[in-house]
């Protein structure tokens, strides 16, 4: 069971929150003139890494905001958790 | 070599103990170049590699395996084919494969205990006894053969579904496809393999591939790096399952795919109780019973990207849930075993077969929770795209183009749950 620290609410339980995928990931502006490769290229083709992982977590059954983790997807260990306007953090090798 | 398996040879060797039985593959080590050179010593690789023998004469093949065969999801999923798929691509593919099936254990002389016990997939609702309907007639259609079943023929079925009117999700109706069943998934392994090195192809364990070699000016595949060394080849197949974009960052380029967790549960062994397949995609579970009287549990995927092969205790509980709703009398039996492997699912829930964008290099992955009953027409459509260079016809929907095309084949709708 992993224990989440949501940015505003502290350690909860992971059956509070939603998972949703990479992190960073900006809409390519303007729609029109993007093409179908880089379209495809924003929806669907996302980093799968063996290992850290930046991604958007929801606190749906807590305040209800996103904010982003750093997550190791071999140990499950979160490294961080920090706000949507906050940059990726650093962290030490 | 190893000798034919028959009623004969096990009298023999009955006779002298059964302490003189050959090794049923070699484990030779890597020469320098193979013709082909296939990553990934699952269902899927290995039925690739006998595939190209078989069916094409090119036996110079390297079967290149991080661990030991039949490792990885091949050894660890719930065994369940069928072919109840919605799209016609889906269909075509899926029931090619339990046609496959059906004759698999006598073309690898092993038995993989096919038994086409039949699926019931179980309804909670109006509206999902409606959708059933529709589902099974579109079926119907694609040739695969499905039925709809009453509320009583469900529990003539399986008497001990959960039939009290007052339940939470209480059974309205169901479908069925009687030549689905489960098969014995370390056999399919075991049988590919030993046919395959019958055949010539060598089969190298314990060797990871660390890198795939590339021509600098043409950009083809010329080879990939193992840990027993470079091993050249002018084509190489990846079938890796969870591990296929770890293997597409190697070759510089990257797959619509993320790893996920799925777990599977086994209970102490029981007298016969359920002679089927029974699912419930509301309820987000499935259960057989083994020969050796074990209960065979599955559910949905956790809800992450993991490549930790083993499953949390979230879905653990929803999938432990929903059976003991669906067969409340199971909620007494006690687990023996659970266990995860790392499945890898595109955004349709359809596999990726086929080309890549390095000339020389295959793609047979995308299996996500499914890909067991497709190991048979998988092998046999990713050896004809090696042999020839053309993707095989029963694959062309399932190209890593579709996703610039939005031609997606969306099968989460139709499947539901992941077996
Ligand atoms: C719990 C669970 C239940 C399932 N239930 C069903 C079911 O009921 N029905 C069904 O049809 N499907 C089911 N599946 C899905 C099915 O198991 C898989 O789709 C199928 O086994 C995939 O076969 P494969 O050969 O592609 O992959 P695998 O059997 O996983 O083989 C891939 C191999 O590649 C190796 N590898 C990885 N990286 C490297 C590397 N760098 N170098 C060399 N080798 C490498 C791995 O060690 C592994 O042995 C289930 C899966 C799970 C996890
Ligand atoms: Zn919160």
């Amino acid at each position: 069971m992993l224990l989440i620290s949501c940015p505003w609410c502290g350690p909860r339980d992971e059956d509070e929150f939603l998972n949703g995928g990479e992190a960073h990931l900006d809409r390519p502006e303007p729609p029109e003139a993007i093409s179908d490769e880089d379209w495809a290229a924003y929806l669907f083709f996302h980093h799968n890494p063996r290992g850290m992982l930046a991604e958007r977590w929801a606190h749906s059954y807590g305040c209800r905001r996103w904010f982003h983790a750093l997550r190791d997807t071999v140990t499950h260990r979160i490294h961080a958790t920090y706000k949507l306007d906050e940059p990726r953090p650093e962290l030490p090798e | 070599m190893s000798e034919r398996y028959s009623a004969f040879a096990l009298a023999r060797h009955a006779l002298t103990g059964n302490r003189d039985w050959p090794q049923a593959w070699r484990s030779p080590e890597p020469k320098a170049a193979y013709d082909v050179i296939v990553i990934g010593g699952g269902g899927h690789g290995l039925a690739t590699a006998y595939y190209l023998a078989k069916n094409h004469g090119i036996s110079n093949v390297a079967v290149i395996e991080k661990g030991w065969i039949g490792g990885g999801n091949s050894g660890r999923n719930t065994t369940i084919v069928r072919s109840d798929y919605y799209y016609p691509a889906s269909a075509a593919f899926f029931d090619r494969s339990v046609t496959l099936y059906e004759g698999l254990s006598r073309a690898l002389n092993f038995n993989i205990m096919f038994s086409q016990r039949g699926t019931l997939t179980v309804a909670h609702s109006r509206g999902e006894v409606d959708f059933q309907r529709r589902l099974v007639n579109a079926m119907a259609l694609n040739g695969i053969d499905m039925r709809t079943v009453s509320r009583e023929e469900c529990f003539r079925l399986c008497p001990i579904l959960n039939c009290t009117p007052d339940a939470r999700y209480p059974i309205l109706g169901g479908m069925v496809q009687d030549r689905a069943g489960t098969a014995r998934h370390d056999a399919v392994v075991w049988g590919y393999a030993r046919a395959a090195d019958r055949l010539g192809v060598d089969i190298i364990q314990n060797c990871a591939v660390t890198g795939i070699r590339r021509d600098p000016v043409t950009g083809a595949v010329t080879g990939v790096e193992t840990e027993k060394g470079l091993i050249t080849a002018p084509k190489v197949g990846i079938a890796v399952a969870g591990h296929s974009t770890v293997l597409a960052d190697m070759a510089g380029f990257r797959l619509p795919l993320r790893s996920l967790a799925l777990q599977a549960f086994v209970s102490e062994p029981m007298k016969p109780v359920i002679d089927m397949v029974v699912s419930s995609a509301l309820l987000g579970v499935y259960v057989s019973q083994s020969d050796k009287g074990g209960l065979v549990i599955g559910g949905n995927a956790d809800a992450y990207a993991s490549y930790a092969q083993r499953g949390n205790l979230p879905s653990m509980e929803a999938t432990l849930s929903g059976l003991i709703e669906m067969i409340p009398s199971f909620a007494r039996v006690r687990l023996l075993r659970q266990w995860a492997g790392i499945v890898d699912y595109a955004h349709d829930s359809s596999p990726v077969l086929g080309l890549s964008p390095v000339p020389g290099l295959f793609l047979n992955c995308g299996w996500g929770g499914g890909g067991f009953k497709a190991i048979p027409a998988g092998g046999e459509t990713t050896a004809h795209t090696i042999a020839t260079g053309q993707p095989h016809p029963l694959i062309e929907a399932f190209s890593l183009g579709r996703f610039r095309e939005l031609a997606m084949v969306d099968e989460a709708t139709a499947a539901g749950i992941e077996h």
